[in-house]
């Protein structure tokens, strides 16, 4: 592997990602699989980085998962966008942040079709005066909120109490870096670093101290694909998708997984269970799996947060022996205790994947 | 007084339409933006389909130069019409007024890493065809070693309208079946797949080297262009194509992957084709009158056009080319 | 183990790397049709056995290019040697000779 040529594909592939005033938007499932990485980006974007990034309550879905299972029409989804768009207007705002990979991929899929189909956008612009009374209107910047953090990866870096190192070896941490398909698949140009050798996470993990694994089904799905995992039929194809790709980045022996899609991290983490459970079969360390985060929850590492605020206690692999490598302490007594202090219980173990 | 001649262009179509008018007694200025003659052939081993050396054809034009004034490491930096001459400066400092132009500005390589997905340039294993013609040349590339799984994909910046390349570049099936058969005598344990689209074996000869290809040479041809290629722990390369002759999906582990990059307008054809006001087609290669009758013309007067600068050429399309042109200006200095 | 339901599904992706070069080569000696096959589909569009069972010298000498030796096998086991097929290949492969040097091959193995 040449890096140089690598690295002239990046400088083909730049993006413009502006330094600060954000509208920000949430990802439906995010909250709830990794429900503190988005907290995470706002305590790091506005608290320790003073960016403004503003979010209103009236903000929804962007109808992402509901188009791509084909349970409503393209021009429902375009009405739901200008809707955000223009409530992203109202409140004085131009760079639109939005928090999910399929998000993001509607957002640049919807500009696109305006770009090329005006009278579409005509159309649109009428239903949404139609059925919200507001004003259309579209954003300067649209980009992604690990665009955002690899804008901002140097300052983080600058602010890091940990790298991305093993402690014990002093050597960089092996990162799988893993990019959501519709973040520049669909449309190369509008990812940091294009859709073959995205850069956007690469970034983060050279400025924190990691070295990225290039391994030969980078560029596969995780397996999520909407219908394929949503319609237990189906199943199997998103099961064996995810197989494919940890068979392949097996030998490499990756300390962790870095993702920027919300279905990624959630696939890649809990269908490592599955296939332990169910074929026997373990990755990482010790039959103790490959841990998956999310960028917010790398950053909120690198910057010393403690790891039970960044939700890493709902990981299905546990993370514990990635945070000895880096060196981050951490109360094993107080990873299964709610905000209160309350004990919450620990679930139940698996039996093949070991914790 | 002996008329002018600019030939832009020193490869072997301004090279042989240089021997021609040369010989019919015009002064003939042969421009040359490298340091040497030859263009692609002189950076070429062997030649389809026999297997020719590339070296004494290459000579052999040399030789038949005459008294045809080189100029070398040239660049045009300005083409224009006096009346019914034409100047032309060169960053060389020289400035010719000549009463006729030919242009052999001949054709690019595909840049093969533009083609992301086959990882030109980032794996350690890919090469192109003209890397393969360097390291026959040469005999050494660390790229190529010793290999004994080796692919060859066809059509590397053809037919492929993403990377903006439509056209056939005609030459590229002879190429890599002879490269195929040249690399399996080379490395005889290996393996070798050709990985095509349509095999194009149109010229005399060619579909002799395709059947010795397959017969003699034991070359697998594939049909199904390369999707995906990546590289292993080991730094062997996975190529992921569909087998469409039985509609599956194949995956192969290689040892060497060699792409065949496809001919692209010449970045000083098209250069050169602004200053004089000269039109391109959709495809950015040069226009010439018509293609049939007016191959050689153009439509300015005096201006006339030989070899790939028009379109994917082989060489002895390119050196007929070259010779019907030398013939066309011979009639019209003699009018003019 | 915990049945969930659903399965890994098994890839129909041929993996060349896993043909064996052997028999390609071995048949090769014997019959040099099986490389020499351009694919035309002239023997399995002519195919007195096609029509009725699926049977197609060029889909056969695929398979063992593609290391799929059973289907090869199958593929060839309703021909009925009528030599229709010999008469129209334009490689001249002598196919009668190459369908029986394939089952004498892989009968033997």
């Amino acid at each position: 592997m040449i890096y140089e040529g690598k690295q002239k594909i990046w400088s083909d592939y730049q993006k413009e990602i502006p330094d600060d005033h954000y509208y920000y938007v949430r990802s439906c499932i995010r909250q709830t699989f990794f429900p503190a990485s988005e907290g995470a980006l706002l305590k790091i974007t506005r608290g320790i980085l003073g960016r403004d990034v503003f979010e209103n309550e009236h903000h929804t879905t962007c109808g992402g998962i509901a188009y791509h299972t084909d349970t409503i029409p393209h021009e429902t989804v375009m009405t739901i966008v200008a809707r955000q768009f223009a409530l992203m207007h109202k409140h004085g705002y131009e760079n639109y942040v939005c928090s999910c990979i399929t998000s993001f991929g509607i957002y640049i899929e919807t500009l696109e079709t305006w770009r090329n189909f005006p009278e579409l956008e005509a159309k649109i612009a009428e239903n949404l005066k139609k059925t919200c009374n507001l004003e259309f209107a579209k954003p300067k910047f649209v980009v992604h909120t690990s665009d955002l953090i690899y804008k901002l990866r140097e300052e983080i870096a600058s602010k890091a109490k940990y790298k991305l190192v093993n402690v014990k070896t002093g050597q960089p941490l092996k990162v799988v870096e893993h990019i959501g398909c519709h973040y520049s698949k669909m449309f190369p140009s509008k990812g940091v670093g294009g859709a073959e050798y995205p850069y956007v996470l690469a970034g983060m993990v050279e400025a924190w101290g990691g070295e990225i694994v290039d391994y030969p089904e980078r560029r596969h799905c995780c397996g999520f694909g909407f219908r394929q995992y949503l319609i237990k039929a189906n199943r199997g194809y998103s099961l064996s998708n995810t197989h494919k790709k940890f068979e392949s980045m097996e030998p490499y022996e990756p300390d962790f997984i870095i993702t920027n899609c919300p279905g990624c991290a959630y696939f890649m983490d809990r269908w490592q269970y599955v296939i332990a459970e169910s074929q026997g079969k373990t990755y990482g360390e010790n039959g103790r799996g490959i841990p998956v985060l999310t960028y917010e929850e790398v950053a909120g590492l690198v910057l010393g947060f403690n790891p039970w605020d960044l939700g890493l206690q709902t990981h299905q692999v546990y993370v514990e022996p990635l945070l000895d490598k880096l060196g981050i302490p951490y109360e094993p007594a107080k990873k299964f205790l709610g905000a209160k202090g309350q004990d919450l219980g620990c679930p139940a173990l698996p039996t093949c994947l070991k914790v | 007084m002996a008329k002018n001649i600019i030939i832009i262009g020193g490869g072997p179509a301004g090279m042989e339409a240089s021997a021609r008018l040369d010989a019919l007694g015009y002064t003939v200025f042969l421009v040359e933006k490298e340091k040497a003659l030859g263009g692609h052939l002189a950076r070429w081993d062997r030649l389809f389909p026999e297997g020719k050396p590339a070296g004494p054809v290459l000579d052999s034009l040399v030789g038949n130069l005459g008294n045809t004034k080189v100029l070398l490491e040239s660049d045009v930096l300005s083409l224009n019409r006096l009346g019914d001459s034409f100047r032309i400066s060169l960053s060389s400092g020289v400035s010719v007024i000549a009463d006729a132009v030919l242009l052999t500005t001949g054709f690019d390589l595909f840049e093969a890493s533009k083609k992301e997905e086959y990882g030109y340039g980032i794996y350690d294993h890919v090469v192109t065809n003209a890397d393969v013609e360097e390291f026959f040349r040469t005999g050494g590339d660390p790229r190529i070693d010793n290999p004994q799984r080796i692919g060859l994909v066809h059509c590397v910046g053809s037919r492929d309208e993403k990377a903006g390349c439509r056209n056939c570049s005609k030459v590229c099936c002879a190429t890599a079946v002879k490269q195929a058969c040249e690399l399996k005598a080379k490395f005889p344990a290996a393996t070798v797949y050709c990985f095509y689209m349509d095999l194009r074996m149109f010229g005399r000869g060619y579909e002799d080297l395709y059947l010795k290809a397959q017969k003699e040479y034991g070359i697998r041809f594939i049909r199904g262009r390369v999707s995906e290629v990546s590289e292993r722990i080991d730094k062997t390369l996975q190529i992921k194509a569909e087998d469409t002759l039985s509609s599956t999906p194949l995956r192969v582990t290689l040892d060497l992957l060699v792409l065949m990059a496809g001919m692209r307008p010449s970045r000083e054809g098209t250069k050169v084709a602004k200053m004089i006001h000269l039109a391109t087609g959709d495809d950015g290669f040069l226009s010439s009158l018509d293609g049939f009758g007016g191959m050689q013309a153009t439509s300015i007067p005096g201006l006339f056009v030989a070899g790939a600068a028009t379109g994917p050429k082989t060489l002895p399309d390119t050196i007929a080319e070259a010779r019907a042109a030398a013939s066309l200006i011979h009639e019209y200095l003699q009018k003019s | 183990m915990i049945d969930f339901g659903f399965y890994l599904t098994p890839s129909s992706t041929i993996d060349l790397d896993k043909v064996d070069r052997k028999a390609v080569d071995d048949l090769a000696r014997a019959d040099s049709g099986i490389r020499t096959c351009i694919a035309c589909g002239s023997c399995t569009a002519s195919c007195t056995a096609g029509v009725f069972a699926d049977t197609s010298v060029r889909q056969a000498i695929l398979s063992v290019l593609n290391g799929r030796n059973e289907k090869a096998r199958e593929l060839l086991s309703s021909c009925m040697l009528c030599g229709k097929c010999m008469m129209v290949c334009p490689r001249g492969i002598n196919t009668r000779h190459l369908i029986l040097s394939i089952q004498k091959y892989f009968d033997g193995q």
